[in-house]
């Protein structure tokens, strides 16, 4: 917690009344929540207060948002002490929230605040041309570019102190200046190494729609063996005890790691295959078999028939039309905790 | 590593168009109205045999969550509320899709709401990300435009997308806290029970998802809950956004299959860590709420929920922070716990005093000023806060400094000694306050 007080009162402006902008601005946000609950607004307003009032957040600027609302003032006073954003001094023109959590200051965020006490001096003091103030915030999310500043609404990432100075200077003598990157990245990527997404089928529209042929096979009539379907390696001989005829394709997954395996294509990563090759990090199946051998029987049959049971915890309480019964057993594959984790009882407690 | 077609964020880099176009271009609302003709119970189903686990930090399962929301509404409105409040340290992920592939989560948000029987959505954006509020809201202006979502849309299901802005909250993170600041009120956790599920937003049934376990659903329906589950290792499954920091060669977000080892996520796609692998001093391997590891214990250990709950740790936001043997261990935690200190709302007395009396003792410890016995005093101290507040803020202040002690002990001790040792040294003359 910080403490957190309004300006003194010979900063405090005489007035505040909201521009023809800011109450727009209020209604259009206003309309966003159910009727009476217009309180919800209040975070909203205070911001655009802010922003007319000059970066800060004036005694009557609160005010005038309470009457706004229908609020009570110290309902609109405690939230506006509350969150670190609305500042309850004057700021410089350029206000600059400097990020100096523990990833930040690991790719060198102390220069940076070496190069804002230098030319700057300390928090929270407007430099004499108006110009500058900082301010010392906590993380503000864009770690992987770090260290970085936001400079009022916009983010100034992989700073240097080189690279900062030029940006303040750039600042102070109203040269436009580059936001985001000031290193030439475009986001987050890694820099000048970028070696995922490069597949230009995922951006060409070829990819579209190639996942409703799961949709479509499931649509055939459901026979038996279906609990062989997420196993890559049965369909070859099941097939040929079934007419193929009207059978479009056996039990692929449109495009999954089990399949490019198959086609010989590198599916996944050889190390994780090791991994998953080393007994000792395998599926427990054993558990999951046994439950697997009760329902399976029936589902030749009828489906219905398993809730009768109530056994088998993964099952959809309510089936649903459409909804094999090959389902069910590919679902278990997903992981090895749920039977643990759906307990129906949470449900009705929470 | 993973195959591009198995990542679920193609525009991560935001190298190509955020737009309406070029997000259905990449397979965004593509089939969304078949997905739910399949119905409500086909999709929280599939979204449990998925297997996903929240993004969010705590990693309970997706699906499973949704399906507390009541079947029937008694009358009340049913509310999704997207949790884009990302301050964890370390994290920055929910920026990117929202910014880059938004499209993604807004399709989430409408599959997520038909699941739960809402028929609104409010995205709480953080007060910080203004760019990423103004290219969200652009994206929700063009589904609007294009009748995906709104009163009268293509899908037969009427649905409105909110964007809400914070003010740079940390705490407003925390579900209850969330709803609460989105009522319009400090930010201040809720007791619970009553569960969201039951009592949330306004009084009514809620669900709080985090941004990337919506922006995954669309995909994981259409590709199948057993795509999903075929990546990864038993119950850590599916694909992750790791947020890496720190000191690698090139810090970057990018997508993997969960439970790839430490080393191979540095080496593939960060270049390696500063200085060689001998220079690896210790990883926060899930946002700064977690304790460290060590370098010997975390270089070949899969990156999943479970192995680093083994290890003590916990996978969070699988926000990876990696110091270097340069890193001023105790001066890192440190700072970290002056974030919970900043953080803390105030609300339970053992987190607003305890979290101040921790940063300020370990302070001092990170110079040297103290006496030994203040080691075992400050874990005492930081189990009297963990567990015994109201939300979790308390247990993320204490676990970064039990994972200090626990693997940098001597670290502490050695300062303590130097200090002893140098004939010019003052006098402790600040008591832990």
């Amino acid at each position: 917690m910080a403490v957190r007080k309004l300006a003194p009162e010979e900063l405090q402006p005489e007035s505040f009344v909201f521009s023809p902008d800011t109450e727009a601005f209020a209604e259009q946000q206003i309309a966003k929540y159910p009727p009476g609950r217009q309180a919800s607004a209040v975070i909203p307003l205070l911001w655009k207060a802010q922003e007319q009032a000059g970066g800060w957040l004036p005694r009557k600027a609160i005010e005038a948002v309470a009457t706004r609302l229908d609020m009570p003032f110290i309902r609109v006073m405690e939230v506006a002490t509350f969150y670190t954003m609305f500042n309850l001094e004057p700021v410089g023109k350029y206000f600059i929230q400097f990020c100096g959590t523990t990833p930040c200051v690991l790719r060198g965020a102390g220069d940076i605040r070496q190069v804002l006490e230098k030319r700057i001096g300390d928090q929270n003091h407007v430099t004499a041309d108006g110009n500058f103030s900082w301010l010392e915030v906590e993380c503000l999310g864009a770690c992987c570019n770090a260290p970085m500043v936001q400079i009022n609404d916009d983010y100034y990432e992989d700073l240097t102190p080189e690279n900062f100075e030029k940006l303040l200077d750039d600042l102070a003598a109203g040269r436009p200046v580059k936001k985001g990157s000031q290193i030439g990245r475009n986001t987050s990527e890694p820099f000048e190494a970028v070696n995922t997404l490069q597949d230009p089928s995922l951006y060409d529209g070829s990819q579209i729609g190639t996942w409703r042929k799961r949709f479509e096979e499931q649509a055939q009539p459901a026979g038996t063996g279906e609990a062989a379907a997420a196993v890559a390696s049965v369909p070859q001989e099941a097939k040929a005890a079934k007419p193929t005829a009207g059978r479009p394709i056996e039990s692929e997954v449109a495009d999954t790691p089990a399949e490019r395996a198959k086609k010989g294509e590198a599916p996944v990563n050889p190390v994780d295959q090791k991994e998953a090759a080393d007994p000792s990090r395998a599926t427990k199946v054993e558990p999951r078999t046994e439950d697997a051998a009760k329902p399976a029987p029936q589902s030749g049959k009828s489906y219905v028939a398993s809730p009768g049971g109530g056994a088998t915890p993964t099952s959809p309480t309510t089936p649903n039309a459409g909804t094999p019964p090959g389902q069910s057993e590919t679902r278990r594959d997903g992981s090895e905790s749920k039977p643990g984790v759906v307990v129906d009882k949470d449900n009705k407690t929470s | 590593m993973l195959h591009d077609r198995d990542r679920i964020f193609t525009n991560l880099y935001g190298f190509h168009s955020a737009s309406l176009d070029a997000a259905k271009m990449r397979g965004a609302w593509d089939g969304t109205k078949f997905l739910l003709e399949k119905g409500r119970d086909w999709i929280v189903d599939e979204m449990k045999a998925s297997g996903l686990r929240g993004r969010g930090g705590a990693g309970f399962p997706t699906g499973l969550k949704w399906s507390f929301m009541p079947k029937q509404s008694d009358g009340r409105p049913h509310y999704l509320v997207v949790n884009a409040d990302e301050s964890e340290p370390g994290t920055c992920k929910d920026r990117e899709i929202m910014r880059n592939d938004p499209h993604l989560l807004i399709e989430g948000c409408l599959i997520a709401s038909f699941a739960m029987g809402a028929h609104a959505a409010y995205i709480y954006i953080r007060g910080e990300y203004v760019a990423e509020k103004h290219a969200l809201q652009r994206a929700v202006d063009e589904a609007y435009a294009a009748k995906l979502i709104g009163k009268d849309n293509a899908h037969g299901y009427p649905f409105d997308v909110y964007v809400h802005h914070g003010a740079g909250a940390y705490i407003c993170g925390e579900e209850t806290a969330l709803i609460e600041s989105l009522e319009g009120k400090k930010g201040m956790p809720r007791l619970k029970p009553p569960f969201p599920a039951n009592m949330g937003l306004y009084g009514c049934p809620t669900t709080v998802n985090n941004v990337e376990s919506i922006a995954v659903a669309g995909t994981i329906l259409r590709r199948g809950a057993s795509w999903f589950s075929s990546i990864g290792r038993p119950n850590n499954v599916g694909t992750k956004l790791f947020c890496v920091s720190g000191h690698v060669n090139k810090p970057c977000n990018v997508e993997e299959a969960m439970g790839l080892t430490f080393r191979e996520l540095i080496d593939t796609h960060c270049g390696g860590i500063r200085g060689g692998w001998d220079n690896l001093l210790a990883v926060i391997p899930g946002g700064s709420s977690v304790p460290v590891v060590p370098a010997d214990q975390i270089i070949d250990a899969p990156m999943d929920f479970d192995t680093l709950r083994g290890l003590r740790s916990g996978l969070g936001t699988a926000a990876v922070i990696v110091m270097d043997k340069s890193t001023d261990i105790v001066r890192a935690i440190a700072r970290i716990s002056y974030f919970y200190k900043h953080e803390s709302c105030g609300q339970c007395t053992p987190c607003r005093e305890g979290t101040g009396w921790m940063w300020r003792v370990l302070n001092r410890m990170a110079e040297g000023r103290a006496q030994k016995r203040e080691i075992d005093m400050l874990l005492e101290v930081s189990t009297q806060i963990e567990g015994h507040t109201i939300c979790a803020l308390g247990d993320a202040a204490a676990w970064p400094v039990q994972g200090l002690i626990r693997h940098f002990r001597h670290e502490i001790e050695k300062r303590i000694d130097d200090y002893a040792a140098n004939p010019h040294s003052e006098s402790v003359m600040i008591a832990a306050e």
